[in-house]
């Protein structure tokens, strides 16, 4: 099925008879500083005479769970049945923004907390509007009515949500409603099964690289193969041979090779001659990065944090570890490589693409074709996975495909190979960690001295005025300065280096913490042998004044049974790591094979995200969210040579299989705190809780991501 | 050439070493079956021919002759193989995009072997990837798809 049929099924589903509620107000008032325009008839939710309950989505679905959350959200205060609710993507528009970020967006965990008064506010006030309609068209008070399972009942009266829908429509909103207490809660906190599976288990669900309709051509784009590099010339005569190619174009990121279908559109680039400048970065190589890192590390950085004297803390220690922490660049490499597919036609243009970022699309699109961002139509499909990939700043992915559309006057679907998506940049930036800790005669640590040096992720993006300040990006240093742990030292200081190279970077699943969890919870670990107590004992002892962090690793403890016996050649580390406003412990059992590869059996993790909204999802998250940083800890690195990233595919940059995927379990722990984000906190500690379970093993400590075994 | 897919003969006008996923999606419109590498590394474009999986990004479309293709639209008319039900009941998918490949392979094993053990099933679902990570899940999903394929 095509988008285009896809969406012209939806429209006639509604047979024009669908009626919209819109919804004012709450979600507004909290963020009430800045006014903003009333939301648009049908924003959020329309109930069609069919019953059928729709809610349209803020957010994108990339796997993480909104297209399920968000309904169930609604559902709850609405009262409908649940069978009979829908989800659907809305198009790019202001009143979709984040409610904490301003623009419409998916992404730092946040859909779920973010959402969770706008949602319940607009199940909440159709409910009002729908029992009103009843008391309307009954004349009896609306106060005697209640709703069930999508109907409104009074009495022996009742009546569907579609039947009162139309009267319900031409009600004026109420000014305030109430929202259940949690008691009288069926949906929230109960385990509920995912809205999208039907369409993903029949290959019917449509992702954006799944985009067809009549006349769509497809592109695959030449760019340069070193950073920062500029095309001189290029020659398409083969290309232009090869069966299928039609038209060959230069956008600003290189030369668009435009075919009737995909495996043309390869066949013509392969065939494609292109000279280029290579740049000042055509020397670099990974080599000569680290040992600029390294000596950087050994200097003072912009200060994200400091307190006491830690130099005299330092020479007054009666113990001293030293350690150097290292991790690679890393691709984010969603199962879908990153695709846009663009349509110019007359005053508008639609873009149908699985995006986390559709503001910046809608932007930018609309420059690169001379038109205003009301005009350009932004559909986001399905997401392939996203990672924190499909959220660039620059909008690197739709600019590329509108260039291509308006240069070849024709709708195209701009597609990544793997290759391009390996090779195209947007990073996890290297970072190297360099620590110093003391600890006095008790084996307590004194003092805390860290430099990280690693590539800021803002730096050079509109949001840097915004969000670096004083030469430091937060993004690099989260993880750390506010670690409970820090916060126990009494003299601390941290500095960071951003040395400036032309890799483009980016949020990877956890941003900052997919690197300082690993070096605070690794160097935490190696305290703890130092100070010859036992790493649990050790780290609670540093927590006494984070009751939460407290809680949640005993429990990982107690329910991995931290302390006892196992078979000889298997082993348990622990870690806990706190981030997107949710805390995660992981206790890793592992064991090492003869030839030094790592085999993670069981994690047994312990979560406190606040009021959970469905268990079944947490559970997939925090499993996900282990999977891909287990991956990243064993497995995946990209480097540099002459410029050129050495790594092209699943061969070369290595992801968890099937085979090595451990059994995780996940504990939820009780807690009034306010709600956290789920899908990236289950990553950071995955890392530092295999390590330190190696070193409880082996005894070797493992500093450098993917972890070496037979090379340390 | 002929091919058929799904049960329905498609004559079909493409360059004999057009990968078979390419004349799926491109020429046939069976979007189902993805793209994820182009190199058999993540088999996210496993299709069956005559019921053995096989890796369509890169089988060239003159290789397939007169096997049957199936691919996930084809595997059952309601989305009701028992690894389809399997994967529902234990809501496998995240993203979803690996999907149709991960249950075009257990669909596959279970055909050959009716009651996998774990070591089967990483023998033959190692080759497709997830980076949503679904795997414990999927694990479970065709220990639960050989019971309901068994009428357990």
């Amino acid at each position: 099925m095509t988008a285009i049929s896809r969406r012209e099924l939806l429209a006639a589903s509604g047979t024009g008879l669908v009626i919209a509620f819109f919804i004012p107000g709450r979600a507004e008032a909290l963020l009430a500083k800045k006014p903003k325009p009333l939301p648009p008839p049908n924003a959020f939710l329309r109930i069609g005479t069919d019953n059928t309950v729709t809610v349209l989505l803020a957010h994108s679905e990339m796997g993480q769970g909104v297209w399920t959350t968000l309904p169930l959200l609604v559902a709850e205060e609405l009262g409908c049945d649940w069978s009979k609710i829908r989800a659907e993507h809305a198009l790019a528009a202001p009143v979709y923004a984040h409610p904490a970020f301003g623009m419409q967006m998916t992404g730092g965990s946040t859909s779920t907390w973010s959402e969770y008064d706008r949602y319940r506010t607009v199940g909440a006030v159709a409910r009002e509007l729908l029992i009103r309609a009843a008391a309307e068209e009954w004349k009896t008070d609306a106060a005697k009515l209640r709703v069930e399972n999508g109907f409104v009942i009074g009495g022996n009266r009742r009546a569907s949500f579609g039947q009162l829908a139309a009267r319900a429509s031409a009600l004026p909103t109420p000014k305030k409603v109430s929202l259940k207490p949690p008691e009288k809660w069926t949906l929230i906190g109960k385990p509920t099964r995912r809205l999208d599976t039907p369409e993903k288990i029949t290959g019917r669900a449509v992702f954006g690289m799944d985009v067809q309709f009549p006349g769509l051509r497809t592109a695959v784009v030449a760019r340069s193969p070193v950073f920062g590099g500029t095309l001189k010339s290029f020659d398409a005569t083969d290309a232009k041979k090869v069966p299928g190619v039609e038209q060959v174009v230069q956008v600003s990121s290189g030369v668009a090779v435009i075919a009737t279908n995909a495996w043309s559109a390869r066949l013509g680039r392969a065939a494609l001659k292109t000279d280029w400048d290579l740049g000042s970065f055509a020397d670099a190589s990974t080599d000569k990065m680290r040992a600029e890192g390294l000596a950087l590390s050994r200097t003072d950085g912009a200060v994200a944090l400091s307190k006491g004297n830690v130099e005299a803390s330092l020479g007054k220690g009666a113990k001293r570890v030293e350690a150097d922490y290292e991790v690679p660049y890393l691709a984010h490499a969603p199962m879908e490589p990153l695709n846009c597919t663009v349509k110019l036609e007359g005053d508008h243009c639609d873009v149908w693409t699985g995006t986390q970022f559709q503001t910046m699309d809608q932007q930018v699109v609309a420059q690169v074709m001379g038109l205003k961002p009301e005009q350009v139509n932004i559909h986001t499909m399905f997401l392939g996975g996203g990672f924190g990939r499909r959220a660039t700043p620059t909008s690197g992915t739709a600019r590329e495909a509108a260039e291509v559309a308006k240069a070849a006057n024709v709708p195209v679907k701009v597609m990544w190979t793997r290759d391009d998506d390996i090779h195209g940049g947007y990073y996890r930036p290297a970072f190297q960690h360099h620590i110093q800790a003391a600890l006095d005669a008790k084996g307590r640590p004194i003092a805390w001295k860290h430099t990280l040096v690693g590539q800021s992720i803002l730096a050079g993006t509109p949001f840097e005025p915004m969000m670096v300040k004083n030469g430091i990006d937060d993004t690099s240093v989260e993880g750390v300065i506010d670690s409970p742990y820090l916060a126990a030292i009494p003299a601390r200081r941290v500095t960071l280096h951003s040395p400036r190279r032309p890799i483009p970077v980016l949020w990877w699943r956890s941003v900052g913490h997919s690197h300082t969890a690993f070096a605070m919870e690794s160097m935490v670990d190696e305290l703890a042998h130092a100070a010859g107590k036992d790493p649990l004992a050790f780290r609670l002892e540093m927590l006494k004044g984070s009751p939460r962090h407290s809680k949640v690793l005993q429990r990982a403890a107690e329910k991995a049974g931290w302390g006892r016996a196992l078979g000889s050649g298997r082993a348990m580390g622990l870690a806990l790591h706190a981030s997107f406003e949710s805390i995660v412990a992981q206790v890793a059992e592992v064991s090492v094979e003869p030839e030094g590869d790592i085999r993670v059996h069981r994690v047994v993790c312990a979560v406190d995200c606040g009021q959970p909204i469905n268990p079944l999802g947490i559970e997939a998250q925090i499993q996900s969210g282990v999977a891909f940083g287990l991956g990243a800890a064993l497995h995946s690195k990209l480097t540099f040579r002459d410029g050129r990233v050495e790594q092209s595919n699943f061969h070369d940059y290595q992801v968890l299989r099937l085979d090595e995927m451990p059994k995780v379990e996940v504990h939820l722990v009780k807690s009034h705190a306010k709600m956290g984000g789920i899908g990236e906190p289950g990553t950071p500690p995955i890392a530092p809780a295999v390590g330190n379970a190696v070193f409880a093993l082996t005894g070797k400590r493992l500093r450098s991501l993917p972890f070496d075994l037979a090379w340390s | 050439m002929k091919l058929v897919v799904n049960g329905r003969e498609r004559e079909v006008d493409a360059p004999p070493d057009m990968p078979l996923l390419w004349v799926l999606r491109d020429v046939l419109g069976y979007t189902g079956t993805k793209f994820g590498c182009g190199m058999a590394q993540c088999g996210a474009c496993t299709v069956h021919l005559d019921g053995k999986p096989v890796r369509a990004c890169v089988t060239p479309v003159s290789a397939v002759g007169s096997r049957a293709v199936t691919t996930i639209e084809g595997l059952s008319p309601d989305g009701s193989h028992p690894v389809q039900r399997a994967w529902a009941e234990l809501d496998v998918v995240q993203c979803g995009y690996c999907q149709s490949g991960q249950i075009m392979s257990a669909a596959a094993l279970l055909a050959e072997n009716p009651k996998p053990s774990d070591a089967d099933i990483d023998a033959a679902l190692s080759g497709n990837i997830c980076r949503c990570g679904t795997y414990q899940r999927i694990r479970a999903a065709v220990h639960r798809a050989a019971e309901l394929k068994g009428g357990a």
